[in-house]
């Protein structure tokens, strides 16, 4: 058998892990046509390239089907409550930065701090007769990040796209997402909170603990090692 | 016999103790509406029960205690007053502990009575006491009532002690909101500016979502005031953190928090219910001299407790969770009622680990 390494299976963030580890003596390619996901790694002997979509590759290391993989800390600490157990953070890759963050609408002049946010989550729950919804796709985040805060009345609304539309949609009033240059948010009328930096994520190449490794993957893992840190 | 069986077994016996104490037996069912426990305790719910769901009746729990669905069954058709007993199955996730368990049996016995709540809560102390006789296990006891009963009596705003009430469940925000009350922590930057202008503030942005210009502007006009409002007194201050603090014998907490209520004179009327609880403990033959009363005892992790608070822990097993816990939760029938409420007390056994540590005793 192999060592597996997933990595993202399409766009910029497949090219940039390209680059990355060509740049360390490593070559990935995408082998077929352009609708087939399969892959070629020349550089260390015994290593096999599996093309995966990000979020699934969290899952995968988890359940030890893939012994490497590149995806964002985001989808890590989000897809895996017990991350530190299953996986090892081998290199960070420098790029795919986001942060995860809160943002309310801008006409909310008196909201600047989770404190604030927790005072208007009570009222307004008194006032409107539901609990505050937060619009987004990052639940556990999220959800342990205002526990941790103590932020209470609020309710959590799934969004898996465009969610920065759902204040103006009047489905949620405040959205968590995922910002690189905050330009979104801004066009979309709203605003960060200044203690609001739920997580801040980029690609990463993460290793997983639960994975079995024979004597030929214990080799080509040293050897890529060597490479990464070499 | 395997291990289930016997746990069961254990269950049906404590089940039959409760109900020779004068318990009706109840059995909620196992799914539960959603809607209701995310009221009552928020999303941080899903991080401790299971969510299912269907297209018809939308999102539903499997029940992760039996307290809430024995208040609703008792608010929609119990007479009074009333004891309930039910041993089965709970479901809590443990995502960041696997190691605890996600399923397991609970056996409870819950008091609907409003003549004599010293007498109840002592009863239902006692009786589970009873059921671990035998083990070595440490009791703690405390009450939220005279927490509550402080921040009532504060010498300050109605707003700002809404503010603390709503968080007495969450030390760390009511720890900083207390700091700011105090005048301890500078207002932030932010808010300054705020505050300092003058005129309307709303019209500059563009109005977007449900929340009003109207509820932006309450809210400064609240923010204004709350500036000016001066900081809690000192004296109130220590107090109240010199309460927060008792950790002692009952005979010996007494004594300190009757000291404290010089400062605090609103806690001695729930000083005097503790009275009453602890002379109707003694009655019941425990051993007040050494039971332990922590003032701030059940505070993070049951919610829906407001008086007397109890729980029961292997003292040479720091790692399992409280062999029996309880408390009086009249607040929460109050909430679940309707406009009816009930003053209610109850408590559960884990006979899983009952049977564990006899097994490590013999």
């Amino acid at each position: 058998m192999s060592l597996k390494l997933g990595v993202p299976s399409k766009g910029r963030l497949m090219e940039k892990t390209f680059d990355w580890f060509a740049k360390r003596g490593l070559t990935l390619a995408r082998t077929g046509s352009e609708r087939e996901y399969a892959g070629a790694i020349e550089g260390v002997e015994g290593m096999e390239l599996v093309l995966l979509s990000a979020g699934e590759i969290p899952r995968e290391l988890a359940a030890g089907r893939i012994h490497l993989g590149v995806t964002g800390t985001d989808l890590v600490q989000e897809k895996l409550p017990l991350w530190e157990q299953q996986l090892q953070e081998l290199e960070p890759l420098g790029f795919g930065h986001a942060d995860l963050i809160l943002a309310v609408p801008q006409c909310w002049i008196d909201v600047d701090t989770l404190d604030d946010l927790d005072a208007v989550a009570a009222s307004f729950r008194e006032t409107h007769g539901h609990r505050l919804r937060i619009a987004t796709k990052y639940h556990r985040l999220v959800r342990e990040f205002l526990t941790e805060a103590g932020v209470a009345d609020y309710q959590l609304v799934d969004s898996q796209g465009a969610t920065e539309g759902t204040v103006k949609n009047e489905t949620a009033e405040m959205v968590a997402d995922i910002t690189s240059t905050g330009e979104t948010l801004r066009a979309n009328h709203l605003k960060l909170l200044s203690d609001g930096l739920v997580l801040q994520s980029q690609a990463t190449l993460w290793r997983s603990r639960v994975a079995g490794y024979s004597e030929a993957e214990r080799t080509a893992l040293k050897a890529l090692t060597g490479l990464i840190h070499g | 016999m395997s291990e289930r069986s016997q746990t069961l077994a254990r269950a049906a016996r404590l089940r039959m103790n409760f109900e020779a104490a004068g318990a009706q037996v109840v059995e909620p069912p196992l799914l539960q509406p959603a809607g209701t426990l995310l009221d009552l305790y928020g999303e941080d719910i899903r991080a401790r029960a299971y969510v299912t769901s269907d297209a018809v009746r939308g999102e539903q729990m499997l029940r992760p205690d039996f307290t809430l669905p024995v208040v609703q069954m008792h608010m929609r058709e119990g007479a009074e007053p009333a004891r309930y007993t039910y041993a089965g199955e709970v479901f809590r996730r443990q995502e960041h502990d696997p190691d605890r368990s996600n399923e397991y049996l609970q056996v409870g016995y819950e008091i609907f009575e409003r003549d004599d709540p010293a007498a109840a809560d002592a009863e239902v102390f006692a009786l589970i006491a009873l059921q671990l006789r035998g083990l070595p296990l440490r009791a703690a006891t405390g009450d939220i009532g005279i927490l509550m009963a402080a921040v009532q009596g504060l010498n300050t705003t109605q707003m700002r002690k809404a503010a603390l009430m709503r968080h007495i469940w969450r030390p760390r925000r009511f720890r900083s909101l207390l700091d700011v009350y105090a005048g301890r922590s500078p207002l932030p930057e932010n808010r300054l500016k705020l505050l300092s202008s003058e005129g309307p503030l709303t019209g500059s942005a563009t109005v977007l979502g449900k929340r009003s210009e109207a509820e932006v502007e309450a809210r400064i006009e609240l923010l204004r005031q709350d500036a000016a409002t001066p900081p809690i007194a000192e004296n109130e201050l220590l107090a109240l953190e010199a309460l927060m603090a008792v950790r002692e014998t009952v005979p010996f907490a007494i004594e300190q928090m009757r000291d404290i209520a010089v400062d605090l004179p609103a806690i001695n009327p729930a000083l005097d219910r503790l009275d009453g609880r602890i002379a109707a403990l003694k009655a019941r033959g425990i051993d007040i001299d050494s039971l332990d009363f922590e003032a701030s005892y059940g505070r993070t992790s049951m919610e829906y407790y407001d008086g007397f608070v109890f729980g029961f822990y292997a003292e040479a097993r720091p790692d399992l969770p409280p062999i029996a816990s309880g408390g009086r939760y009249d607040a929460l029938t109050r909430q679940l009622g309707q406009g009816a409420e009930i003053p209610a007390v109850g408590g559960v056994l884990r006979p899983d680990l009952m049977l564990m540590l006899e097994e490590g005793q013999s």
